[in-house]
């Protein structure tokens, strides 16, 4: 366990080298920013509409009441998105999705010898591969974020239209409700997915990069990548909430 | 020239490699040969810096290459050109692009003069009009090619090759023995070359370290190899039954 810290930590440690070129890194990291986040939009936004969709109706059939204004539900939908849902939730399965794709992508490379072959070179192999992902992910995370925010609310928006569960208009008038807070919500929301990105593409790196044996490991290592990147950005959720919104 | 002064290397307390010293001569292809599991791969990573040996030293030229700062290492991997079993190019990259790879990363070089360099290390290995293809549509010994390719796109004064015919035929081992042999000469390069194939040893082999068991047991060229006396190193070259007929 300390072993495996130590060695976390030297990882992370040998990132910020100085990188040998820096039009290679930069090109490596507009590369992972296409790899990591343009390429997960389509999950995102099926995930996030899907949520938002959903949890229009749960609200609304749970607070079905004449004392409660039917816009209570955009409100709560809001909240739910906005603080918990879209941030953690939609993490989550970046964690599954772009945490597999890192360890069995660094894994298979040092299977195939491939990170073997970037040192003998002379490149600083943690620098060149895994920090273009970690700083990738930071960017354009956040940015995902807000995108997948978009789409719950909309999500939510078209189960409003064609069901009539409540109006449009009630709906809207809910997520406007309280806006005054949004901006502190969105920031907490940002802030967590930061840390959340930070984890998932460092521990899945370190399963990929330090990985030993061959294919069956490599399948070990993406399993381990999702299961320790969740595990952690569930600890790291309520710690931040704690800090934050107290 | 590398040179390498009584390097022994344990993993958990197995002995891998012990006391081996041996003289690898420029503008030869130099051979470490023996069994699988003898410790030729660990011997190699040991000089190229992958393994930090337990004891002795490696020399490039006259570099103690131990100690060497972090930057004068990084400086002397960029003279040496590794070409590995499985020919580690990335998987990502085309041919044109593994190639220019170690160009883009240590050289200063305009795009068109990289990729001139690019074009003329592909020609050089008869990889013709395949720059946009990659590694996973190209045969083994095509990959096999590409990665001398990019082993010599920066010119080096080393060249490390770790079984570079295993999983081939015969006839395409014999090319790519000959194409490292004539690459050799033509840049004066120091060639070390891995292998447990008796052809290759026969067709290329002008300076051989046989090990056994992490053990130096013989060194000569492949005209001595024929006629040797020690037992382990019989036994490896004869092997077949045929060749022992053929001996007697």
């Amino acid at each position: 366990m300390i072993k495996s810290l130590g060695k976390y930590v030297l990882m992370l440690y040998h990132i910020f080298f100085r990188p040998e070129k820096f039009s290679v890194y930069w090109r490596r990291f507009l590369d992972e920013v296409i790899q990591l986040g343009i390429k997960s939009l389509f999950i995102v936004t099926l995930m996030s509409a899907f949520m938002g969709a959903v949890l229009v109706i749960q609200t609304a059939t749970a607070i079905e009441s004449a004392w409660i204004p039917d816009y209570t539900v955009g409100f709560t939908v809001k909240q739910s998105m906005l603080l918990e849902f879209c941030p953690t939730i939609i993490s989550l399965i970046l964690a599954g999705k772009v945490g597999s794709n890192i360890a069995s992508e660094l894994g298979t490379m040092r299977v195939t010898e491939q990170i073997d072959a970037l040192e003998v070179m002379g490149v600083n192999s943690i620098g060149y591969l895994i920090g273009p992902k970690i700083i990738a992910a930071l960017f354009i995370f956040p940015i995902v974020i807000m995108y997948s925010m978009f789409f719950g609310f909309f999500g939510g928006g078209l189960v409003c239209y064609f069901t009539e569960i409540i109006s449009v208009k009630q709906y809207l008038l809910g997520i406007r409700t309280f806006s005054g807070d949004n901006y502190e919500f969105i920031k907490y929301a940002l802030t967590k997915t930061i840390v959340f990105a930070f984890i998932i593409t460092s521990i899945s790196s370190y399963f990929g990069y330090y990985l030993k044996g061959g294919a069956l490991e490599v399948g070990k290592a993406s399993t381990n990548a999702v299961v320790y990147s969740s595990i952690f950005i569930l600890f790291a959720n309520y710690i931040l909430t704690q800090l934050i919104l107290i | 020239m590398i040179k390498v002064n009584n390097i022994s290397k344990s993993f958990l307390g197995v002995e891998v490699l012990k006391d081996i010293s041996f003289t690898f001569e420029k503008g030869k292809t130099n051979l470490i040969i023996g069994k699988s599991g003898s410790g030729k791969s660990v011997l190699t990573k040991c000089i190229v810096g992958l393994f930090e040996p337990d004891n002795g030293e490696v020399y490039y030229d006259d570099r103690k290459f131990s100690v060497l700062k972090p930057k004068e290492k990084k400086e002397v991997r960029k003279e040496i050109g590794m070409l590995f079993q499985g020919s580690a190019l990335f998987d990502s990259l085309t041919v044109e692009e593994n190639v220019a790879f170690p160009l883009r990363m240590f050289t200063s070089m305009s795009e068109s003069e990289i990729l001139e360099r690019v074009n003329f290390c592909l020609n050089r290995v008869n990889i013709l009009n395949n720059n946009s293809l990659y590694p996973s549509e190209l045969s083994g010994g095509m990959q096999k090619r590409v990665a001398i390719a990019r082993a010599i796109s920066l010119r080096p004064k080393y060249l490390f090759c770790d079984e570079p015919n295993s999983g081939l035929d015969p006839v395409t081992a014999i090319v790519i023995d000959e194409l490292i042999q004539e690459i050799t000469i033509e840049y004066q390069m120091t060639t070390i070359v891995i292998t447990h194939d008796m052809n290759s040893v026969l067709e290329i082999g002008e300076n051989i370290l046989f090990i056994d068991n992490g053990t130096k047991k013989w060194e000569g060229n492949k005209e001595q190899i024929l006629d040797v006396k020690v037992k382990e190193l019989h036994d490896f070259v004869y092997v077949s039954k045929f060749l022992k007929k053929m001996k007697k």
